[in-house]
């Protein structure tokens, strides 16, 4: 299947009722096929809004009604929805959305980047939030990953974002669904629709009591830790005898996986960790695997942006050198066999 | 002793904290007799906006949520997609409106969305201290128009409900003023239609009120009133500006 197509069926079959859009490449096709195959469905809405702004405050809307709700965009879609994202994650509303990324800065490229890694962790709006952060690196992870997006979402009453790229959505693979789509979903209890049979309820952050605000940036970030312990995720790949560790994460792991197949044949002791939350990204594994382990070699679409997680949470253990391509540049598993053998010969590791 | 006036049971017993001569405390007022009247309590959904009123959660006993500055159309929207047996109305000024939420409110009436707008227009940034709204009017003298707004550099006041007329989803659309009692209650009928609009599921319903900003337009609450018989309504005319619903109009 079409990976855009896989994201839009896998978040129908994980009961996503409304999808709010506005085309951009490389995602056109999930909005088409949200167009065709929820629209019609009862109970069921979909709408091209008129700007990412309003596509993601319709979602905000539909969220606030107590639905299951998603939205998609490319990287410059996504900054334009970053107000939205910031008004769902204070006011503790679910929403999945999507991101499949392009190269940017600016109007970039309409290929895949990595270059919104930045925007999609650090929270990517205004305000003291995180949004969970989920990286697939196959069609089959693209549907997986947007089913368990709707669950931590509405685990988590927080938007989560799935960073996909333009490689990833425009690629055709076999995959498999593990779930039907459900008939009618219940109505999540904190849904707003009219105060029918108890109080009228406020949802709002706007407040002119600065300690009830501070009150709720300590509950959220109570809840990140939560999310921090509980959900974080990652593959290893060929990690147990590594002397050198490739951190990677979506397609630029899919291209270092092939890489580092190339590098065994060669007797390379090189192996991967990939990141599959990137948010909350796997510090402790990594300073786990700097116990044996003491060069990592980070490979990004972009001029180094995970690289700063991974320089945090190995300090000084590990040496960590960086290969990255970016604005819309894919590298060949070759060349990135070329990088890993070069360092490898480099730090003497034969 | 029978009892001729009391207060909506959907208006909270907190008191406003808007300014004396201030229009919102009316129109509140108003929107909660008729959402009374018309047995919605316990079935709306109000967006109020940024700006003074984005405490009017604190007044209407309905379920409320903030909606970022100028998405008020979008939120309603999403929500009322997702629920349609809902009653959703916005509450929004001008600035909100007819600024920063213009393709919000332009999309939402041509798509026929079935919600209720209250646009009300003091022809002034009020919160924020005062500022040119789009619906400043020529030589008026605001804090970024400090010697009054010029045509040439700062364009001329937006009327969004004549614009707004011209989009097939919008259905039904009045221009009121809260500066007389008579004035007041054509108020009232026009909400109660807006919201009758909403209820038929015939389309987009806004009702754009004149509302008195005494203390940014440096007057006293009855110059404020003066103001808007003598200035704002040349600009803004009163009156009923589409009515496509094809039942009887608010009277």
């Amino acid at each position: 299947m079409y990976g855009n197509h896989a994201i839009g069926e896998a978040a129908i079959r994980a009961g996503c009722q409304c999808y709010f859009g506005y085309p951009i490449t490389p995602q056109n096709e999930l909005t088409e096929y949200m167009a065709t195959h929820l629209g019609r469905r009862k109970g069921c809405c979909f709408i091209q809004a008129e700007s990412e702004t309003a596509a993601i405050s319709m979602v905000y809307g539909a969220s606030l009604a107590g639905a299951r709700v998603m939205t998609s965009s490319s990287s410059p879609g996504m900054s334009l929805k970053q107000e939205g994202i910031s008004y769902l994650a204070g006011n503790e509303l679910p929403a999945v959305i999507v991101d499949v990324c392009r190269g940017g800065p600016a109007l970039g490229s309409i290929v895949a980047g990595q270059s919104d890694y930045f925007q999609a962790t650090r929270g990517g709006g205004h305000g003291d939030y995180r949004t969970i952060v989920l990286a697939p690196s196959s069609v089959q992870e693209l549907a997986d990953l947007t089913h368990l997006a709707f669950d931590l979402a509405d685990k988590y009453l927080s938007p989560v974002v799935v960073l996909a790229d333009g490689m990833l959505g425009q690629m055709m693979e076999p995959l498999e669904f593990k779930h039907e789509a459900p008939e009618v979903l219940p109505v999540r209890d904190n849904a707003l629709r009219g105060a029918r049979g108890r109080p009228s309820r406020i949802v709002r952050t706007c407040n002119s009591n600065t300690n009830e605000i501070e009150e709720l940036n300590w509950s959220l970030y109570r809840r990140y830790q939560l999310i921090k312990k509980e959900e974080t995720s990652y593959e290893t790949f060929l990690t147990d005898d590594a002397e050198l560790v490739v951190v990677a994460f979506g397609i630029a792991a899919r291209i270092a996986k092939g890489a580092i197949k190339t590098a065994r044949t060669e007797g390379l002791k090189v192996g991967m960790l990939r990141p599959v939350t990137l948010w909350p990204f796997p510090s402790a594994k990594l300073a786990e695997l700097s116990n044996k382990v003491k060069n990592f070699l980070v490979v990004e679409l972009n001029m180094g942006q995970m690289l700063e997680d991974v320089q945090l949470a190995l300090g000084d253990k590990a040496e960590v050198s960086f290969y990255g391509r970016p604005g819309g540049v894919i590298p060949t598993p070759s060349e990135v066999a070329r990088v890993i053998a070069r360092l490898y010969y480099q730090k003497g590791l034969k | 002793m029978k009892k001729v006036f009391t207060r909506p049971n959907s208006l909270k017993r907190t008191p406003f904290h808007y300014c004396a001569g201030c229009g919102h405390s009316i129109i509140h007022r108003l929107m909660c007799e008729v959402i009374d009247e018309m047995g919605l309590q316990d079935k709306t959904v109000g967006i109020p906006p940024a700006g003074c009123s984005v405490f009017a959660y604190y007044y209407f006993d309905v379920d409320m949520a903030e909606a970022a500055h100028g998405r008020g159309a979008a939120v309603a929207t999403g929500l009322k997609r997702a629920s349609p047996e809902t009653i959703v109305f916005t509450y929004q000024g001008d600035g909100d409106l007819a600024a920063i939420g213009t393709a919000e409110t332009i999309h939402a009436a041509n798509r026929g969305e079935r919600i209720t707008v209250i646009y009300v227009n003091n022809a002034v940034y009020a919160m924020t201290g005062g500022q040119m709204a789009p619906t400043t009017l020529l030589e008026q003298q605001t804090t970024t128009t400090p010697y009054g707004r010029d045509m040439r550099l700062e364009g001329f006041p937006l009327k969004m409900s004549e614009m707004l007329a011209l989009l097939d989803g919008a259905v039904y659309i009045e221009r009121t003023a809260v500066n007389s009692p008579a004035g007041i209650r054509r108020t009232k009928k026009a909400i109660r239609k807006a919201f009758q609009t909403q209820i038929d599921d015939l389309g987009f319903s806004m009702v754009e009120i004149l509302s008195p900003c005494p203390v940014n337009w440096k007057m006293t609450p009855l110059e404020s009133w003066q103001w808007i018989d003598k200035e704002m309504t040349r600009v803004f005319p009163l009156g009923v500006v589409k009515d496509t619903a094809g039942k009887s109009n608010a009277d």
